[in-house]
């Protein structure tokens, strides 16, 4: 189901009443929470290296930079080339123009959640080329005109069947004309219709997990090995990356890759792991004619000078997600982002608008899982707060929220005031409602009372009873 | 010896003085918590006082964004709990707010800087003070039941905040304590979140309480009251029999025949 509805409130209640996503989002908290906690429980050295790996990535984050500067010229003296967008119109233009000079017509890609945030497949798209997403579930997605729900996992939304459904509709040209169900049996699918579409392709387009400042290499995981295909099968190599991808060295970057393996699936390490650094060499027997980087900015120099850089540690392990009550509860599509869960709430405002991003900040209860489990040690729950500030001050918060909570903090600074008010309260609220315990309705309090009952105050404030020289009810 | 209490001195008779911060869900919905923290404190050889200037951690305003309102809530109790040996509240949340995130409030204010410092490092929560400052290991109080504990977020992530309620709960006699399924995972309050977002909140709610009924529990605990009047909200909705109470009732043997949200007994 793609969530549609004007806010987060009734996309979450559209995502509340689908069963198959509900049995779906299940799965992630039974199957990679417990996985990702026993892989971590396995290593000693866990909370060292998670110490590590956001000290590696403050530090390129300082130096930003320098590091960016380093890798462009590793690429450039392996004959690959770099390019610098500034924002997604920038990056998709720089895509397209490299495809036009190879004169592609088909561009297979591999998983790439920084194309889905420039929205590169639209942009290739309207200039005639064939796109084929390569990864299994970004496939699915591809087929069903959807967004991924997930950033590791795109169609942790679809069930079996409905993966069926879509196969049986599509997959009839490609010489399958019966309903299977069997996950075999649709993987194979997926692996034969790729299999022709990786010789076809002109340009293989894929993201990066890292990029080594020190080799001017880029590095992906997969477990399907649809990467490698990708980038080695086109004429043309081409990675797309946010600017925050870069680390300095091979060796950071593999203590990265134990630190993603583990939080994103609970496993030691991915099936493959893919360096590629620069074009085919004089005498490789395999690999691209021309390599080329874009690096995308698109928000991300914003964020690095102001209170938000601790964002751009993120490695898009998706833990956040998997932990998030908030998450588990509707799902991805609710957020109507590209990057759902905790991340993409910080995420999503500071790569379009706080009016694009909406509520988003506020659709969470600040419980902190998400920072506990964050590899790199983010505190999502500070920067949800601070975005919160942030709309406050803009004045884009407003109504009911902002007056009653006015009202509140008023009175809250009035304490003899507010002592007068709440002893009415307790006492009008505790003769109408103790003897039944709470109220199943109460005027101003439909929120609450929707699907819970709102004990019932015990009759007198814990103020006044002391002030009587009360020593207990 | 005067017995009564000196202005601003830390302590009284050697007995540390002790600011009782009540939190406004307890004023307002549960005094009896409030009366129960007092025995526990006083048991634990502290002399309790109730400033009465105080109302409220300013939590609402602070996580809504209103950075502005929460600093003038703080002040009042900056200013309201001077010259304590220690701050102490019934609630990790509220007290986490005054451990951690007051003097981040005011770190472009050298001199409210210092004053927020110096009260975040004389405040606790309760039970783990009992525990951790107080030394107390055990307390004499009975409850006949079978019970389970909910671990709320705040006092669970920010102040470490998950053996010391059970390890005293452990001496009440006739209590028996059961571990809950997904104990840390959050019951869907959340401040304004629960009224905010009524849908999302009342899953994640009904996710909690199929938990605690699958432990067979008669009785939920828990350390703060925002969780347990969602809880005890939800369960009496559904028309459970499943009594909550704060776990500083049942620790002071205050916990009374009527749970939160249930009907008066006596």
């Amino acid at each position: 189901m793609q969530a549609e509805g004007k806010n987060f409130s009734s996309r979450a209640s559209k995502a509340l009443a689908d069963a198959g996503l509900q049995q779906q989002v299940s799965k992630l908290k039974t199957g990679f929470v417990a996985a990702r906690a026993r892989a971590v429980a396995a290593l000693p050295e866990y909370e060292a290296m998670r110490e590590a790996g956001a000290a590696i990535k403050d530090h390129t984050l300082e130096n930003l930079d320098f590091y960016l500067e380093r890798f462009e010229r590793e690429v450039v003296k392996r004959g690959g080339h770099v390019h610098w967008a500034a924002d997604a119109d920038d990056a998709c233009r720089i895509v397209r123009e490299i495809c036009a000079r190879a004169g592609a017509r088909s561009v297979t890609k591999g998983k790439s959640m920084v194309s889905e945030e420039i929205g590169l497949n639209a942009a290739l798209e309207a200039d005639g080329l064939e796109v084929v997403e390569t990864d299994a579930g970004e496939y699915i997605v591809q087929l069903a005109k959807e967004a991924p729900s997930h950033i590791v996992m795109p169609t942790v939304h679809k069930t079996t069947e409905d993966i069926a459904d879509l196969f049986f509709e599509h997959h009839g040209r490609h010489g399958f004309s019966e309903r299977v169900t069997d996950a075999a049996a649709l993987i194979a699918q997926v692996r034969s219709v790729m299999r022709e579409k990786y010789f076809s392709a002109d340009v293989g387009i894929t993201g990066a997990n890292f990029l080594v400042a020190e080799t001017g290499s880029n590095i992906i995981v997969t477990n399907e090995g649809n990467g490698d295909l990708t980038c080695t099968l086109a004429r043309v190599h081409i990675v797309t990356a946010g600017i925050e991808k870069v680390v300095p060295t091979l060796n950071d970057a593999a203590l990265f890759l134990r630190l993603l393996a583990r939080s994103a699936l609970g496993i030691e390490t991915t099936s493959y792991t893919t360096l590629s650094t620069g074009p085919r060499r004089r005498g490789d027997v395999d690999g691209p004619e021309e390599y080329h980087v874009v690096l995308v900015d698109n928000g991300r120099t914003k964020m690095l000078s102001g209170a938000f850089r601790p964002m751009l540690r993120c490695i898009r392990c998706g833990a956040c997600m998997n932990h998030c009550p908030v998450y588990l509860a509707v799902g991805g599509h609710a957020y109507a982002s590209v990057y759902p869960g905790p991340m993409g709430a910080v995420l999503t405002p500071m790569i379009t608008s706080h009016e694009a991003a909406g509520e988003l900040p506020h659709a969470c209860t600040l419980n902190g899982r998400c920072q506990q489990v964050c590899p790199v040690k983010i505190p999502l729950p500070d920067l949800l707060r601070r975005l919160r500030h942030d709309q406050w001050e803009a004045g884009f918060i407003k109504g009911k929220s902002r007056w009653g909570l006015g009202i509140w903090s008023w009175l809250a600074t009035r304490p003899s005031l507010y002592r007068l008010v709440t002893r009415f309260g307790a006492g009008v609220l505790g003769v109408l409602g103790r003897s039944r315990g709470g109220f199943r309705r109460l005027p101003l309090a439909g929120g609450w009372t929707a699907g819970r009952n709102l004990p019932a105050p015990q009759g007198t404030t814990f103020h006044a009873a002391w002030a009587k020289g009360k020593k207990r009810l | 010896m005067m017995t009564q209490i000196h202005g601003d001195s830390p302590e009284t008779d050697g007995r540390p003085r002790v600011g009782l911060f009540v939190t406004c869900l307890v004023d307002l919905f549960r005094p009896g918590v409030g009366f129960a923290a007092v025995k526990l404190l006083e048991d634990a050889g502290c002399t309790v006082e109730v400033p009465r200037a105080q109302v409220c951690c300013g939590q609402p305003a602070y996580n809504s964004g209103d950075e502005g309102s929460a600093r003038r809530i703080a002040m009042q109790v900056i200013e309201a709990f001077q010259g304590f040996a220690y701050v102490v509240g019934p609630s990790g949340s509220c007290m986490a707010m005054i451990r951690k995130d007051y003097p981040v409030m005011f770190e472009g204010d050298a001199a409210w800087h210092a004053r927020a410092v110096a009260l975040a490092e004389r405040s606790y929560e309760l039970i783990s003070f009992l525990t951790d400052v107080r030394g107390v290991s055990a307390v004499s109080a009975s409850y006949h039941g079978n019970a389970t504990y909910h671990d709320s977020c705040s006092g669970l992530r920010t102040l470490g905040i998950k053996e010391q309620p059970r390890a005293l709960l452990s001496t009440v006699d006739g209590l028996t304590l059961a571990e809950l399924q997904d104990a840390e995972t959050c019951c869907g309050f959340g401040g304004t979140f629960c009224v905010k977002y009524p849908e999302v909140s009342v899953k994640m709610v009904s996710d909690k309480v199929a938990n605690i009924e699958m432990t067979r529990a008669d009785t939920l605990l828990g350390g703060d009251l925002g969780c347990l009047m969602n809880i005890a909200g939800r369960l009496k909705r559904l028309g459970k029999t499943i009594r909550v109470f704060h776990a500083a009732e049942v620790l002071a043997g205050m916990a009374g025949p009527s749970g939160i949200g249930d009907p008066e007994k006596d």
